[in-house]
């Protein structure tokens, strides 16, 4: 039993990393933009794809991979800055819309380039880590939570120490006083956007070697993170990576003692409950709401 | 009396409009005349304000009520459609409890989570929903004989006559709903909520009263669709379907009754007769997300803000002419 637990304590905090990475660039997308990227789980299924493309298909290695993934879902998420959330800043429904529509143009692009049929990514690494006879720690799963903590890790660092970070921050909290102190609002927007695509990106091309990569993707990453910054507070860095930790727990554990779809179900029974309760979530200020 | 001649021609057209067409062409305007039921619910629903995600999904609920019923207890089809219909209806009114202590974009996430919960528990019990397969070989509509005219619901003419005159009905109660003071006091609840609070409106009863009519009639084309196509499953009300109602209404736009109606015949035959013929069916999805895109950027009043600039340019022609005439 100890064992068992054990296991599934791995697993939780290998899918709290993933799920910690594209909350947290939702959130500061929304913290400074004020709109909700409803194509955040596509830009998941992007990084996905580069993986597919650079590494399964073209032989390049592993890692390089990874950092093209990252870097061209940074820029598709400038693309949509430039494209529709700019012109629609005034109008948050209007951006929401729009980008349900861009969800709908990435699904079909990658449709059609790649078919849609599950993609195989092989493995990078088959090591296994054995802890006891039933506790097993596959590297690749290690090397994604270490790769996760350090881009969190460094986020924080680059949001609390540099100038642009502050800028970011400022303008999140108030973005008209943030202007008249000569931060430029589209700057900061295209800083927030690029991290936040990236951010999802470079989650998607960690884990596509280990989970089934197909054009649909990204629904059940969306409604994860949906679940998470609403529970953890919209708009609250933190709350998100505290919330993605707890829910991947209460996901994994429901999913290992039950089945998964009853997991999804008391996800989104929780968030439903906290949007009842406390609308602001556990971690949220009234006045970003 | 011109406004008479005009409905009464207007329906022979949609009366004569299935023989000019060819019979896959026929089952797409059975499709079409149940959307059309969909969007104008919809739109009830958004005259309080309130976007849903979980429009789609309460759909599915009259039509998995309404193949339920009709297949396990053996109810009369046309009944179970309208108990499958007051069954969407009173999932809604449950749902309002939690879903409107929220607003806005809150409400949005809130049905979005609801709809999808309920599509999970279809998902998840075999029994009754029958799991991932969904509910196959539903009841089809009973023929039957109004003297006149021998509905054979084999026919995709029949359904669509069967159809027209459900959905002729609902619209006609839905315009009603809106002209009296009740859509009234709707169209308060959205622009002015606090002063409708201030004269003693009760602004959540209203907008519980508003969803559980749209949801209702949303259940009703749920019932529609699903003795029709005969199969439905879990997937059939998924995001992508609400994503498309989602588009027809913004591309049409809610100002008016008919802006939703415009949105979807428009984007229908343009996806059937442009897309279909000329072998672009597979980027269907490719093309809605751009015009979704366009039309909140370049045209966010919808089409009906064309209509409405039409209308009132020729009015004012009238009016000019009208005006030189007199002087002369």
């Amino acid at each position: 039993m100890i064992e068992l637990l054990a296991q599934t304590g791995l697993n939780a905090l290998y899918a709290a990393s993933y799920t910690a990475l594209v909350a947290v660039g939702l959130v500061l997308i929304f913290g400074v933009m004020g709109v909700i990227n409803f194509a955040h789980g596509e830009l998941f299924m992007l990084g996905a794809y580069a993986i597919v493309a650079v590494y399964a298909d073209w032989n390049l290695p592993y890692l390089v991979a990874v950092a093209v993934g990252m870097t061209f879902v940074g820029i598709v998420g400038l693309g949509m800055e430039r494209a529709f959330f700019r012109p629609l800043r005034d109008n948050p429904l209007g951006g929401l819309v729009a980008s349900i529509g861009f969800l709908m143009i990435l699904q079909a692009l990658v449709s059609m380039g790649f078919g849609v049929r599950m993609e195989h990514v092989p493995p990078v690494t088959q090591d296994v880590i054995v802890i006891t006879e039933k506790v097993r720690l596959p590297v690749f799963r290690l090397a994604v939570i270490l790769a996760a903590v350090v881009l969190l890790a460094s986020l924080w660092a680059f949001l609390k120490k540099t100038r642009f970070g502050w800028a970011l921050r400022a303008s999140a909290q108030d973005p008209e006083a943030a202007a008249l102190q000569g931060i430029s609002i589209n700057q900061t927007a295209r800083i927030a956007m690029f991290i936040g695509a990236a951010l999802a990106g470079v989650a998607g091309a960690l884990t596509a070697p280990l989970i089934s990569v197909n054009p649909h993707m990204g629904h059940s990453v969306i409604v994860t993170a949906f679940i998470v910054i609403i529970v953890g507070g919209i708009g609250s860095l933190e709350g998100a990576v505290i919330v993605a930790v707890a829910y991947a727990f209460v996901h994994t554990f429901v999913t290992t003692f039950f089945d998964g779809v009853i997991a999804d179900i008391v996800g989104l029974l929780l968030l439903l409950a906290v949007l009842i309760v406390k609308p602001t979530g556990l971690f949220g200020s009234a006045d970003r709401a | 009396m011109t406004k008479l001649a005009a409905l009464l021609g207007f329906g022979a057209i949609l009366l004569a409009l299935p023989h000019a067409l060819s019979f896959s062409q026929q089952e797409i305007l059975v499709f079409l005349t149940i959307n059309v039921l969909v969007v104008a619910s919809y739109r009830l629903l958004t005259l309080t304000g309130e976007w849903s995600l979980g429009h789609v999904v309460i759909m599915g609920v009259g039509a998995y009520a309404s193949a339920l019923l009709s297949k396990r207890l053996g109810i009369y089809v046309p009944a179970a459609m309208l108990l499958g219909a007051g069954t969407a209806a009173m999932v809604a009114l449950a749902l309002s409890f939690p879903l409107f202590r929220m607003k806005g974009f809150y409400f949005l996430i809130g049905s979005f989570a609801a709809g999808e919960i309920i599509r999970l528990l279809w998902k998840r019990f075999r029994e009754p929903f029958g799991g991932p397969k969904g509910i196959k070989k539903i009841d089809p509509m009973p023929d039957f004989d109004i003297g006149v005219y021998v509905f054979d619901f084999f026919e995709p003419i029949s359904y669509y006559y069967f159809a027209l005159a459900v959905v002729g009905v609902s619209l006609w109660v839905m315009w009603r709903i809106e002209r009296s003071p009740v859509g009234l006091t709707f169209h308060a609840v959205h622009w002015q909520d606090r002063l409708a609070e201030a004269s003693g409106v009760n602004v959540r009863a209203y907008r519980t009263l508003a969803f559980v009519l749209a949801s209702g009639f949303a259940g009703l084309s749920g019932a529609l669709l699903a003795h029709y196509i005969g199969t439905i499953n879990p997937n059939s009300f998924d995001v992508e379907q609400m994503v498309f109602v989602l588009t027809w209404t913004i591309v049409g736009g809610t100002a008016t009754f008919y802006g939703p109606i415009l949105g979807c015949v428009v984007l229908t035959v343009l996806n059937e007769i442009v897309l279909r013929e000329a072998g672009f069916e597979q980027m269907r999805p490719l093309i809605y997300g751009l015009i979704m895109i366009l039309s909140v950027l370049f045209m966010p009043k919808g089409l009906e803000s064309l209509v409405r600039g039409a209308l009132s340019r020729r009015n004012a022609n009238r009016k000019m002419t009208g005006e030189t005439e007199a002087t002369e």
